[in-house]
């Protein structure tokens, strides 16, 4: 980062074109646009179209000619190329046309995909409901190291917590529930928020108490889940013979879910997805709005100064880390009692580390990470439909990890120049000692 | 209002405060004087109830108290401005105010009602502040401000400054006295921190000079001379004027053409600066801080790449050339920024010393450095240039500011030398080691060395300098000879760019 400032600085004084963020932003757009105006569009096929909004038979829908939005989003990426380079006057165009390109990108990966294919349509009303409900973990998780971070502690046992909460409500729901019961099931879905609680206190006591490495913490916790719930899975959850069960079910929102056509796929959900919501907005509320939230905000920027107005820096931050931890249970809930129901080892696959790169991504607001969490919902739905759709390219099938992986790809490396730098907490993972 | 007795508190190894005793009436100010480590912060502290005393009381209006963290002595009325702020740069000034005292409707902040009380105490006290700026985006002066509404927003009756005119021009200083009598006027009590006596015999009612964690005087303002407060403070007679003969300069060795850097935002803040050092002569550069000193500064030494213009040494163009081919060419600098440019914290004081040198010969054979010989060297100049340490294989950062400073100080000057670049060489530094300092440097000057010296304090600039300049936007808004140059006609310069005083 220190040779791209110092390159800002050069261009800033003396006119001279320095690569900085910007201008390397710019470059790949426009390098895009000039490959979508002159390589794909001329080369995709021209036939028409459709984005469904509703599953079959008999859809409504939008019918498109990819060749021409392929045009029009190539020439929107050479226009937010020329306004980098634009006089400063034009300047201010520069950064909402970045954002608007970095948005663009969807659209383009839906229109490309679809054009490749040999299937004529798709439901993208249905792709992005399958990315708010793919959203869930990855929400709750960065929310998770949202009042970790912000309190002062990183947090990267994320995964590890919500494996425990997976782990141990799901062995509670099979052996006291038979995995049947939907009295049991809430009673396990608290066991699992709970339990992940439990295991950040743990974290926090790490931390906080014995000032161990945050990082460090964050790894014993995330491995010690992982051999945790293996044994219990192995010892516990097998011995039962209960492997499946059921899990939540869907409900509808009142009124909304009477809308035609998107209503029923977008105000249909199951309850965990629904409280992932009420978490989010919640978070806003009390870290922003409240005297307390105040308080973890100012020990994750600068605990001395909290300290010398009396805040007690140390109980903040055990408070802020299990409360995060009781979140991460409940996304753990999510994975073995909702999305499906069952529990396998490491099922959690990474997303409490994506969580946390939503978490950055999001700059350390609720709002952020929540859009952080939402794209890459998005790029594992697309990833999954990608393969549906059987995309090839000149004949030949592009095999479906490549597939599963380019969403992921792409979103980052576009959006990474249109989002920028983001800032953490000052006092992230410093440990805090009090005055004597 | 405050009574202090019989305090004595040790950390480990140090006994910080040792029996002090201390008395703050109401409406008075009572300054605490003494050189940096003398315990007047561990006093404070304990005080503001930050560190637990291991003997003595405390009382607050004749009552005993015993404090268990600042939030008790919040309660008992004592609101402490510390030296390095303890403010949040990314909440806004509202917020910082109200954290740990919040203002609230029902379960909610009520940032409305806040920013209410904050302008009508601005109002009240003349401290004017703007409650929805971002704290990160004020000046330092405006962020003192914030500080002093902070503690007069928790009902502060007494008031602990610690060394508040540390980091403020010469015109905020005089603002600030400004503010200082007006809270007294209104009946506040103030326990001011200095080891400025300037300001002391200016605002002070009554003086208590610690030295080694103890009361070794009482005075009143009026009884009190700058001469008689400095030998309290240091235990011995102190040299002020820093005595000097006439420069006898020679030929031009450093040599700046209409230069020009940019700051780390990319804002050009040189902008065509001029200059020519000769041998045998220090050219003093004044000026409010952020008028460009730092780049400047880190321009000449190669730290910063230039947007323009030129510089020259010994008549050659060294323009962006690295600092160590400008180090080996005879060029010392001692750095503005102590931690993070002057020293490696982890490092010891040994390798400290030779970090321009490590490669020489003397020091590294084949890759390998000759530890006996960097002991040696270190060793020599530690006493060379009286550095308190327990020995040179202590790590730096187990040092006094002060003491650190001497270690870079001596690292700089030792060599072949035929220019030095010095900026804030005093900063935070005790009466006895400026001293130290000051001489070095006009030794220096005597051994035929070009000096140019930046510095935010006038009256090291006056006493120290040959030729003045004063920076001012980025370019020399006047020079003057030392010998003519007054504090007011420098002050104006540095405040308006013109000795006329218009804008």
């Amino acid at each position: 980062m220190t040779t791209v400032e110092h390159a800002v600085g050069a261009t800033g004084a003396s006119g001279r074109i320095g690569l900085n963020r910007q201008s390397i932003t710019g470059l790949v757009f426009g390098l895009l646009g000039i490959a979508l105006l002159a390589g794909v569009a001329p080369a995709i096929s021209g036939n028409s179209r459709r984005f469904n909004f509703e599953p079959p038979p008999d859809p409504a829908g939008i019918g498109f000619h990819p060749p021409t939005w392929v045009v029009a989003i190539g020439v929107l990426f050479l226009l937010t190329a020329v306004l980098g380079f634009a006089p400063p006057e034009a300047r201010r165009w520069a950064s909402p046309a970045r954002l608007l390109s970095a948005l663009a990108v969807i659209p383009l990966l839906l229109v490309l995909s679809l054009a490749l294919s040999d299937n004529p349509s798709t439901n993208i009303v249905n792709l992005f409901n399958e990315s708010l409900v793919l959203a869930t973990p990855l929400a709750l998780g960065a929310t998770t190291g949202l009042w970790c971070e912000r309190s002062g502690i990183i947090n990267i046992g994320i995964e590890g917590t919500m494996l425990a909460g997976a782990g141990i409500g799901y062995m509670t729901y099979a052996t006291i529930g038979d995995a049947q019961s939907t009295g049991w099931l809430w009673f396990s879905i608290l066991i699992s928020v709970l339990a992940g609680g439990l295991v950040a206190a743990l974290l926090a006591v790490l931390s906080i108490r014995f000032g161990v490495n945050q990082i460090v913490g964050g790894v014993v916790i995330n491995l010690f889940a992982l051999g945790l719930t293996g044994f219990l899975r192995s010892e516990v959850i097998v011995k039962t013979g209960i492997t499946t069960g059921v899990g939540t079910s869907e409900f509808g929102l009142p009124l909304l879910s009477e809308i035609p056509v998107i209503g029923d796929q977008l105000f249909r959900g199951k309850p965990i997805y629904w409280m992932m919501y009420l978490v989010v907005i919640g978070t806003w509320l009390v870290m922003f709005r409240t005297p307390w939230g105040l308080r973890v905000r100012s020990c994750g920027e600068n605990p001395h100064a909290a300290e010398t107005l009396g805040v007690n820096v140390v109980r903040i931050r055990y408070q802020s880390v299990i409360l995060g931890g009781l979140i991460a249970g409940l996304a753990g809930a999510w994975f073995s009692m909702e999305s499906q129901t069952r529990f396998e080892d490491n099922m959690t696959n990474a997303a409490g580390f994506i969580a946390l790169a939503a978490l950055i991504f999001g700059k350390w607001t609720p709002w952020g990470a929540f859009g952080g969490a939402l794209l890459f919902g998005f790029s594992r739905a697309l990833g999954t439909r990608l393969q549906f759709l059987g995309v090839e390219v000149s004949g030949f099938e592009i095999p479906s990890e490549f597939l599963q992986a380019l969403p992921f790809i792409v979103t980052l490396v576009v959006v990474a120049g249109a989002v920028g730098r983001s800032i953490p907490p000052a006092a992230a993972g410093q440990p805090f000692q009090r005055s004597k | 209002m405050l009574e202090v007795e019989g305090i004595t508190k040790a950390f480990p190894g140090v006994v910080a405060n040792d029996d002090v005793s201390l008395t703050l009436n109401q409406g008075e100010i009572h300054c605490l004087l003494g050189e940096n480590g003398a315990g007047k912060s561990t006093l404070v502290n304990m005080v503001f109830g930050l560190y637990r005393p291991d003997q003595g009381t405390i009382k607050v209006r004749g009552e005993e108290v015993h404090f268990e963290d600042s939030g008790d002595a919040i309660a008992r009325g004592i609101g402490m401005v510390h030296q390095h702020f303890q403010l949040i740069p990314v909440f806004t000034v509202a917020e910082n105010i109200i954290l740990g005292n919040e203002v609230t409707k029902g379960a909610f902040l009520d940032l409305d009602s806040a920013r209410r009380q904050i302008d009508s105490l601005a109002e009240r006290y003349g401290l004017a502040v703007d409650p929805d700026a971002t704290v990160g985006d004020l000046s330092v002066g405006e962020q003192q401000r914030v500080e002093l509404v902070k503690a007069l927003f928790r009902d502060a009756d007494i008031l602990i400054l610690d060394e508040p005119t540390a980091v403020l021009t010469p015109g905020e200083v005089d603002d600030f006295f400004g503010v200082v009598e007006s809270l007294t006027g209104q009946g506040k009590s103030i326990i001011f921190i200095t080891h400025k006596l300037r300001e002391v015999l200016a605002v002070a009612d009554r003086i208590t000079v610690l030295r080694a964690g103890q009361v070794v005087g009482t005075a009143t303002a009026e009884g009190a001379t700058q001469q008689s407060l400095a030998n309290l403070m240091v235990g011995r007679d102190v040299v002020f004027r820093v005595d000097k003969a006439e420069a006898d300069p020679g030929a031009p060795v450093l040599r700046t053409q209409d230069l020009r850097v940019a700051d780390d935002r990319g804002v050009e803040t040189v902008t065509g600066f001029d200059v020519e050092v000769r041998a045998g002569e220090i050219f003093g550069i004044a000026g409010v801080e952020g008028n460009g000193q730092r780049e400047l500064v880190e321009a000449i030494c190669g730290m910063r790449p230039t947007a323009g213009g030129r510089v020259e040494m010994l008549g050659q163009e060294t323009t962006d050339w690295s600092p160590r081919k400008i180090n080996e060419l005879g060029v010392a600098h001692v750095p503005e920024n102590r931690s993070k440019h002057g020293v490696v914290a982890q490092y010891t004081i040994a390798d400290n010393l030779v970090l321009n040198r490590y490669h020489h010969r003397k020091f590294s054979q084949r890759g390998v450095r000759n530890t006996g010989a960097i002991n040696a060297e270190a060793q020599e100049l530690v006493e060379q240039f009286d550095v308190r340490t327990p020995g040179v294989d202590a790590v730096i950062d187990t040092l006094s500011g002060g003491n650190q400073q001497k270690v870079i100080v001596a690292r700089e000057l030792t060599g072949d030398l035929k220019a030095l670049v010095v900026a804030q060489p005093t900063r935070g530094l005790d009466v006895g080691s400026i001293e130290f300092i000051h001489r070095k440097i006009i030794e220096l000057r005597d051994r035929g060395v070009a000096v140019l010296l930046v510095s935010a304090e006038l009256d090291e600039i006056l006493s120290l300098s040959d030729r003045i300049g004063v920076l001012y936007r980025g370019r020399l808004a006047g020079t003057v000879n030392a010998a003519d140059a007054t504090r007011e006609e420098l002050g104006l310069l540095m405040a308006t760019g013109s000795s006329e005083g218009q804008r």
